[in-house]
């Protein structure tokens, strides 16, 4: 969030109609270059429509208005064929379901020399050399033998591993990760995490990781951003949003969780559901569901703005910082752990 | 007390095929597994994908037949698959899948689904019968004028609700949950398991909670078996079983649980691949991956026996009394 540096990407009042029904209200969003920035909150906040916007990958009923700059290069209003060299070369996105996003008919090794091909111009015995680097850099054993097989010879975290390797072919300065470990059994989903926070030290590249696992977000993002119904509610780095949340919902998501050690207690829920984007409630659109909400909650949209440590706020009843609640304090000592 | 539903000895073996001309191959998805419920019980069942927790749960039902092993329901034993005595019985036992839309048809309404136990096995009167759709309804928190609804306009946690309203319609005395909570957002997770906690506790129904999310089994069971291709390797009150794990497995498993706020340092990420049932490893089949694997792990499977006052486990270094350095 320093403005020294010219960011990577930058988002600027990014906003999405579906059919007239607004989904996204004005994302500002910057990240820098080698940054980690996770972005979390329930489904339908629009997580992962702020990035297929970003990258023109929605459907043409869509309507997407702002700005999407890469490195001093206007997105929104580039060509195809610009933004088919960005795609994949200089921004990658893997998915949450990797045996969908792969070729069940084409050999794992030839997908991943086409996307080499395409973004890097290598054929022959040199894309075929690179591409079995990249499958030992993610973690295949046996390349040689593996680099003929299909997808469904491969297992789900496998399969993820190949993804991963086919978004890292173009070199690219972002990988978009989108819910990349919610499909994949728990010890897979440890060794996901530990293969993506490897690969960026590594390369260098900046990582977008969205999930709505808080916990998979603090393994390898710096930063996070808390989406609520189409809005950033919450921004700051991890330690700060992890020990001190200041938003109600970001409160809320940490509460929710339920906890492995300690005594049985009840779960402490989030009331109601996220709103459905055509019946946006009035003002705050938490406040159907915030406990702190006040009348001024219920008519007045609240703007994210910049607090004194630097993090960002969206919320006028913000959750006291220096709270005496055992829930803080619990959150609090397992950040110390 | 006896157990409310009792298993002894499970086998399930199905029979796999990886080309039109290849010889069937057996995979053993259950393998001599025991496992007891006492009414009112929660028994938590964690593992990775093919570790056979499914499976074992519509063998509990009587749905998946044992190919060798029995099932004992309030002390007598299963009837055939789709008897009569099989049918009736079903009332007293519920599935609760993890996908609610699947679960549910379609094109009837939530309140003709969850009456449709009571018009199956024919409980109390026409007007009994809405009262008590009512009164489920109000239980998992669907508001009245959600009745007529169609699932699909309701939304996931609502869904899931319609579902346990069903399952608990006929008055069960042993529910089982297939993975109920895992495509819910964590919100919305919270919100049912609580509700299923009273419910449980209210009802006094007995449940077996299947789940890859430690977590959330610790928060609703009382016992908890982590089983591993088929069998259980460990079991133990679910109060100490995550903070004190014996099993290399089970410590594996708990230590991959993402804590929000810890760094990935430090925790023990466990190599390979989730096994495949189809290739079961000689010996200990977690030895490929265990990382204290011995000579004895390759050769001889290891029993399940006590290793402590309510704890049992399957591994040879605990059973020699080589206690697993923690």
């Amino acid at each position: 969030m320093s403005t020294q540096t010219p960011n990577l990407v930058e988002l600027r009042d990014l906003k999405v109609a579906f059919d007239g029904v607004q989904v996204l209200h004005g994302i500002n969003l910057d990240v820098a270059h080698g940054d980690a920035l996770g972005l979390v909150g329930e489904s339908g906040c629009g997580k992962s429509v702020t990035w297929l916007a970003a990258l023109g990958l929605l459907p043409g009923k869509a309507s997407v208005t702002g700005s999407v700059r890469l490195g001093g290069m206007e997105l929104s209003t580039a060509p195809r064929p610009v933004l088919e060299k960005v795609r994949g070369k200089r921004i990658a996105m893997i998915f949450q379901d990797p045996s969908s996003s792969l070729n069940p008919v084409l050999r794992i090794g030839r997908q991943i020399t086409e996307a080499l091909a395409i973004h890097r111009g290598l054929t022959g015995e040199a894309a075929r050399a690179e591409a079995l680097r990249l499958m030992d850099m993610v973690g295949i054993p046996d390349p040689r033998r593996r680099f003929d097989q299909y997808s469904h010879e491969f297992s789900g975290g496998q399969c993820q591993r190949l993804m991963i390797a086919i978004a890292l072919a173009g070199e690219p300065d972002l990988l978009i990760a989108d819910e990349p470990t919610t499909a994949l059994d728990a010890t897979i989903q440890a060794q996901i995490l530990d293969l993506l926070a490897e690969l960026k030290r590594e390369t260098g590249m900046a990582l977008v990781f969205i999930s709505h696992d808080l916990g998979a977000v603090s393994q390898v993002c710096e930063s996070v951003c808390v989406m609520y119904a189409g809005r950033i509610v919450e921004q700051g780095t991890v330690d700060q949003l992890f020990s001190e949340p200041r938003h109600p919902y970001t409160r809320g998501l940490f509460d929710a969780i339920p906890r492995l050690h300690g005594t049985r207690e009840r779960l402490i829920p989030i009331p109601g559901t996220v709103p459905n984007p055509r019946e946006l409630p009035r003002g705050c659109a938490f406040s159907p569901r915030c406990p702190k909400a006040s009348n001024f909650c219920h008519t007045n949209s609240p703007r994210l703005l910049l607090q004194p440590d630097g993090s960002s706020l969206a919320c006028v009843h913000p959750v006291e910082v220096a709270g005496t609640g055992a829930g803080k304090a619990r959150i609090f000592e397992e950040v110390m752990q | 007390m006896i157990p409310l539903i009792e298993a002894r000895g499970l086998v399930r073996i199905y029979e796999i095929r990886k080309g039109p001309f290849s010889r069937p191959q057996p995979v053993r998805a259950v393998d001599d597994l025991s496992l007891s419920v006492m009414p009112g019980e929660t028994v938590g069942i964690v593992g990775e994908s093919g570790s056979g927790k499914s499976t074992l749960g519509r063998m509990l039902l009587g749905i998946d037949r044992a190919q060798a092993g029995e099932v004992i329901f309030d002390g007598r034993q299963m009837p055939p698959l789709h008897s009569q005595q099989w049918r009736a019985l079903r009332a007293k036992m519920q599935l609760v899948y993890q996908d609610p839309l699947a679960a549910l048809d379609r094109r009837l309404t939530i309140s003709a689904q969850i009456g449709e136990p009571l018009d199956i096995h024919g409980i109390g009167s026409k007007e009994e019968r809405k009262e008590r759709v009512r009164e489920l309804m109000g239980a998992v928190g669907l508001r009245p004028d959600q009745a007529g609804r169609y699932p699909h306009e309701l939304s996931g946690g609502q869904r899931q609700r319609a579902v346990i309203a069903r399952a608990l319609a006929a008055r069960p005395s042993l529910l089982i949950c297939d993975e109920p909570v895992s495509a819910l957002d964590v919100s919305i997770q919270a919100q049912v398991v609580n509700m299923l906690r009273d419910l449980q506790e209210q009802n006094g129904i007995a449940m077996v909670f299947i789940s890859h999310d430690l977590k959330v089994v610790r928060n609703i069971a009382d016992r908890v078996a982590v089983m591993y291709l088929g069998k259980i390797v460990e079991e133990g009150s679910s109060d100490t079983i995550f903070q004190f794990p014996r099993h290399p497995y089970t410590k594996a498993l708990v230590s991959s649980v993402p804590v929000p706020g810890k760094r990935l340092q430090g925790r023990v990420i466990l190599q390979g691949e989730p096994p495949n049932p189809a290739a079961r490893p000689s010996g200990c089949a977690f030895h490929p991956r265990c990382p204290l694997a011995t000579d004895i792990c390759r050769t001889r499977t290891p029993e399940l026996r006590r290793i402590e006052t309510g704890r049992t486990a399957a591994c040879h270094l605990l059973a020699n009394d080589l206690a697993v350095a923690a």
